[in-house]
């Protein structure tokens, strides 16, 4: 992995919520099923405290693609934080876009504690798709 | 023009001890501008006009004052107003408002460059036309040429509440339809990522769009973070994209497309293209417009259980499955 253009490998950002999704990457490890190695995982309390900050800068900071993954609606730990968090990510996916964007560097999903394929599944597919794209050079900050 | 109303109902307002300041324009310092004018004596309120170029949002100036203030609004600045009464900035009984039914301002941007090297002396509007005049020439343009993007696709041009009215409510066409972000969207990933990389590269992060926004009212705005520190000195190429993402999302539901920022640009990016897909997108996702009553919540403080959800990876893949297994 790294700067060699031949042996390119997208990096991943996955922001996982803490009891559905986070719980999905554990169960996923302890079946001992396999994903991605171009996926890092950054868990948080619950996918309505992310920002859309926090994609950007991970995409600023050589992030090739970002998912953001948390409980469905109404298996919200937080009751309603996922359903604050669908609006949001929805006319943010919408603009980015809009902008002239990569349609599949920015993904957001609902995946439950139990749903381990659909987690690896998941991964798999923004993988793919990320390479497929190819690196993002744009957004990349010159400076860290 | 109507100057001369809006003179006298000021005055009256500051003599009767109404407010204790009285918000507008004044001329600006340089042609086809006007500035806030901060009124506080009724004896000064001759300063204060009402021309094609009011196009700052002076609601900007209700925040953070301890007084009983008086402001002269146009449709847009006054919903600006509504998103703080929502927002529990300022009170409804603090502010006096003397509402302007708007015909749309003018934009400096595209009369200098129709002007091209040409100095122009004096303009006039009459009816539907803009009669540019300097040494040796006189010219006349349709006035919706020369409008802003945002009063070209402007849906409530009368004040939505207001204390004292200037003039008569004007026709509003409630359905108009933002055509050119119609035609953006039609177009491919490629082109619109040329197009707005074209604009992003003229900003010089000057954050001038983000000092004349009404809703861009934080204490400690993320382009003056240091930790993150988001962007370069001199920018680089997504810094701007960055900014102007980051900045739209942050009006997201609030916007009331005032067109300030893009007013205040000092390079003219378009930048209300951007809080105006975002506008409508939320009409048509969530059947909402900002700043058109105190009791509405911004549509990103609530949520529906049927919010729509399309775009959310695992549905996709779910449907997939189901297609492929049938």
């Amino acid at each position: 992995m790294g700067k060699k253009s031949q042996g390119w490998e997208p990096k991943v950002i996955a922001f996982l919520c803490n009891w559905c999704s986070y719980a999905a990457a554990d169960l996923a490890g302890v079946k001992r099923l396999k994903y991605p190695q171009n996926v890092r995982i950054v868990r948080v309390p619950c996918i309505g405290s992310v920002s859309p900050y926090f994609i950007l800068y991970a995409l600023r900071q050589g992030a090739d693609a970002v998912i953001v993954s948390g409980c469905a609606p109404g298996d919200c730990h937080y009751r309603s934080g996922n359903l604050y968090a669908r609006r949001r990510f929805q006319l943010f996916k919408n603009l980015f876009n809009f902008m002239g964007m990569e349609e599949d560097r920015l993904h957001f999903a609902w995946i439950s504690a139990a749903e381990a394929e659909l987690f690896v599944k998941t991964m798999q597919e923004v993988t793919d798709r990320a390479r497929t794209l190819g690196p993002l050079t744009y957004l990349k900050k010159s400076r860290p | 023009m109507p100057t001369e109303a809006i003179r006298s109902i000021a005055t009256k307002a500051l003599e009767e001890k109404r407010v204790d300041l009285v918000i507008g324009f004044t001329p600006g310092t340089s042609p086809l501008t006007t500035q806030p004018a901060l009124i506080e004596e009724s004896s000064a309120t001759g300063k204060l006009i009402w021309n094609d170029f009011c196009v700052s949002n002076p609601a900007k100036h209700l925040l953070r004052r301890d007084k009983k203030i008086g402001i002269i609004a146009n449709g847009c600045t006054l919903r600006s107003i509504v998103v703080f009464i929502v927002e529990n900035q300022i009170k409804r009984e603090d502010v006096y408002i003397i509402g302007v039914p708007c015909q749309g301002m003018l934009d400096r941007h595209k009369i200098k460059a129709l002007a091209g090297k040409k100095k122009i002396k004096d303009i006039r509007t009459e009816s539907d036309k803009v009669i540019l005049s300097g040494d040796a020439f006189t010219k006349e343009y349709p006035r919706r040429e020369l409008l802003r993007q945002s009063c070209l696709y402007c849906r409530h041009k009368n004040p939505v509440i207001y204390d004292i009215l200037v003039g008569e409510l004007t026709d509003e066409d409630k359905k108009t339809a933002d055509q050119d972000i119609e035609v953006l969207e039609a177009q491919s990933a490629e082109e619109r990522s040329e197009y707005f990389r074209t604009l992003f590269a003229q900003c010089k992060l000057c954050y001038a769009c983000r000092n004349a926004c009404p809703v861009c009212y934080c204490p400690t705005c993320f382009t003056d973070r240091t930790d993150p520190k988001w962007f370069d000195k001199p920018p680089a190429s997504g810094d701007a994209f960055t900014f102007h993402l980051l900045r739209a999302m942050h009006c997201a539901g609030r916007c009331t497309d005032c067109g300030a920022c893009e007013s205040a640009c000092p390079v003219g990016i378009p930048i209300t293209k951007l809080t105006r897909k975002l506008n409508k997108d939320i009409r048509t996702l969530y059947n909402f417009e900002a700043g058109l009553s105190i009791e509405t919540p911004s549509p990103l403080s609530v949520y529906d259980l049927e919010d729509p959800q399309d775009f959310i990876l695992t549905e996709e893949l779910k449907k997939k499955a189901k297609t492929s297994a049938s």
